[in-house]
């Protein structure tokens, strides 16, 4: 059992002692605050008729309202928007053993690689999950207190309600995975970097909005991770934005965030991890 | 008292696309000596080193620690200590946390890293980040994780380079300790000045291939002794020099004759009636003796 606790402990404790992960920790935090408390405000105040509707231009914000979903759709935004900062703790884990050459003392000690990189993986999926609970601090915590105060019920005592907390913290885990996979699929850090900021910010909302005007590039556009993700979630600003797409049910958009992990881990091993390290 | 182990290599090449960097390379290395592993730059040093440890696979052949490979030692870090030439530190990370990391890893108590870091004198930077070290302190910091693990064997790649002068003078005493405590130490370094106080024993590899290995004396006499002369006429005595059919090159201290006979080099200028200002026998040093090794690539 030491094998591989030792390893995880050790990964842990290298994400642990670097600035990294409570600074992404802290940007996700007040990002998803911002957001999940901006928008609660201008839900909850038209929901409430603090907001006159006619004030604002909320495009389908009337439909909206009607909803009576605000707060999972608002409490969504910790993985909807912020699943970018897990993937980017993994792929920075992968990718700093290649720049700062860490990658000797770590296949010193440990010269079996493939325990360390599962070692790394079973290390991020806790941290991503911890990435998880800081996220939904910030979309629950701020957003379930403004809904409260403009009076709508913020869903706390519906079961359903944790019930997403609690996929959403799986999804949060898993993007940390595919991070770490990213990261030994694509071993330089700035391209790897820029692969996740340019894929998540820019090129997976394209596909995704684009996959949604045919019937068959939506059957495919649903397995994207981002749609994936919202699916395993199950609730999305997304999905309710571009009305229409087919979405996958919860367990298959979490077993195919795993599988984006898996395979892109697998394949890193054989692409980088296992090469010679010079 | 950890025992050190024998290090073998067995015919181990390595190549690299077209080029090969390791040629079919055998030697072994034992306990309680010092082991200078010595070649000019891009010799194939590191990559020999770093196939004993596991880290580059080689192409063929294989490197043991008392016949185990590095990947099969039960406990790696209590067997081999290694420090290898690339700083391989996050720079965000203190000392005290990169050894940490390691200790967790190999299952060592955390004690080692305030023990070790003491050893190599980095006890009071222990808690400063790495970035802010300087060559030297890496140097020591990669020596310090090479301990952690109390091990028998010690690899070592180039580890005096960047170190302050002092640093030399420790490290020197430190390695001749370590072997004098029965282990096996293994150390490279491009320049034979820099070891040579400290190894028992030499190999020296160049262009990949080993062209000599044995105790360090052995090198003492591979090369014949010379005469250094000179004249305030430098003309006159190399037409002298010519005349009397003696081979010469010119050097910076004057002109070095391959004749181990001062008195015959006197003779020569005496009854050529060259005055001379210089006139002495050079036993060649082990320096000499390396440099015409690797660059001669032959055996002596
Ligand atoms: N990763 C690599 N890819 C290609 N060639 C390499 C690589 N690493 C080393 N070499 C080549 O192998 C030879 C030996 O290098 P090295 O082992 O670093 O020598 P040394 O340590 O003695 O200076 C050199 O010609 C070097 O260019
Ligand atoms: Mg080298």
């Amino acid at each position: 059992m030491n094998l591989i606790l030792r390893p995880v402990a050790a990964e842990f404790s290298k994400i642990l002692t670097t600035r990294m992960w409570w600074i992404l920790a802290l940007v996700l935090f007040g990002y998803i605050a911002l957001l999940a408390g901006g928008l609660a405000a201008l839900f909850g105040g038209l929901e409430s008729g603090a907001i006159n509707p006619d004030a604002v231009n909320t495009g389908g914000g009337s439909s909206l309202t009607g909803l009576g979903s605000l707060p999972p759709l608002i409490y969504s935004f910790a993985s909807s928007v912020g699943y970018v900062f897990p993937v980017l703790l993994g792929a920075l884990a992968t990718t700093g053993e290649f720049r700062h050459q860490t990658l000797t003392p770590t296949f010193l000690a440990t010269p079996k690689r493939g325990r360390v990189l599962g070692a790394k993986t079973i290390s991020l999926f806790v941290v991503g999950a911890a990435l998880g609970v800081v996220g939904l601090a910030a979309s629950v915590g701020v957003g379930a207190l403004v809904l409260g105060g403009f009076g709508v019920d913020p869903l706390l005592a519906d079961g359903e309600t944790w019930a997403l907390i609690g996929r959403t913290v799986l999804a949060m885990a898993l993007w940390a995975v595919i991070g770490v996979g990213l990261g030994v699929l694509v071993p330089s850090q700035v391209a790897s970097i820029v692969i996740v900021l340019a894929f998540t910010q820019f090129v997976e909302p394209l596909l995704r909005f684009a996959a949604a005007f045919t019937e068959v590039t939506a059957d495919i556009g649903k397995f994207l991770p981002g749609a994936a993700s919202d699916a395993l979630v199950g609730a999305s600003f997304f999905t309710l934005a571009s009305p229409g797409g087919t979405v996958l049910e919860p367990w298959q958009g979490g077993l195919a965030l795993l599988a984006y992990g898996l395979v892109a881990t697998v394949g890193g091993y054989f692409i980088s991890w296992k090469r010679d390290v010079t | 008292m950890p025992i050190g182990a024998v290090i073998e290599f067995t015919s181990i090449t390595k190549k690299f696309g077209q080029v090969t960097a390791v040629n079919d390379l055998s030697f072994t290395v034992e306990p309680g000596r010092v082991t200078g592993f010595l070649g000019p730059n891009g010799a194939g040093k590191t990559t020999t080193l770093r196939m004993l440890l596991g880290l580059v696979a080689p192409t063929s052949g294989t490197a043991t620690f008392g016949g185990l490979r590095y990947r099969d030692l039960p406990r790696p870090l209590h067997t081999v200590g290694a420090a290898l030439e690339a700083a391989s530190f996050h720079p965000g990370r203190t000392a005290a946390h990169h050894l940490g990391v390691y200790t967790i890893a190999a299952g060592l108590p955390r004690t080692r890293v305030v023990e070790v870091l003491h050893t190599v004198g980095l006890a009071e930077h222990a808690n400063q980040r790495v970035g802010s070290y300087s060559l030297g302190m890496r140097q020591r910091l990669g020596l310090a994780y090479s301990l952690l693990g109390d091990p028998g064997v010690l690899v070592l790649d180039e580890p005096i380079n960047g170190l302050d002068p002092e640093g030399i003078k420790w490290i020197r005493g430190f390695l001749s300790s370590m072997a004098a405590e029965g282990r096996t130490v293994l150390v490279s370094s491009h320049l034979l000045s820099e070891v040579q106080q400290s190894v028992d024993d030499v190999i020296i590899i160049a262009k990949g291939e080993l062209v000599h290995s044995g105790p360090l004396s052995s090198l003492d006499t591979n090369i014949a002794p010379q005469v250094i002369v000179d004249s305030p006429n430098r003309d006159a005595l190399i037409m002298a020099l010519t005349d009397a059919g003696v081979p010469f090159t010119s050097g910076r201290t004057g002109l070095i004759v391959a004749v181990p006979d001062p008195g015959r080099v006197g003779h020569i200028a005496f009854t050529a009636g060259v005055e001379l200002n210089v006139l002495h026998r050079q036993k060649a040093g082990l320096e000499d003796s390396f440099l015409a090794l690797v660059e001669g690539g032959d055996s002596l």
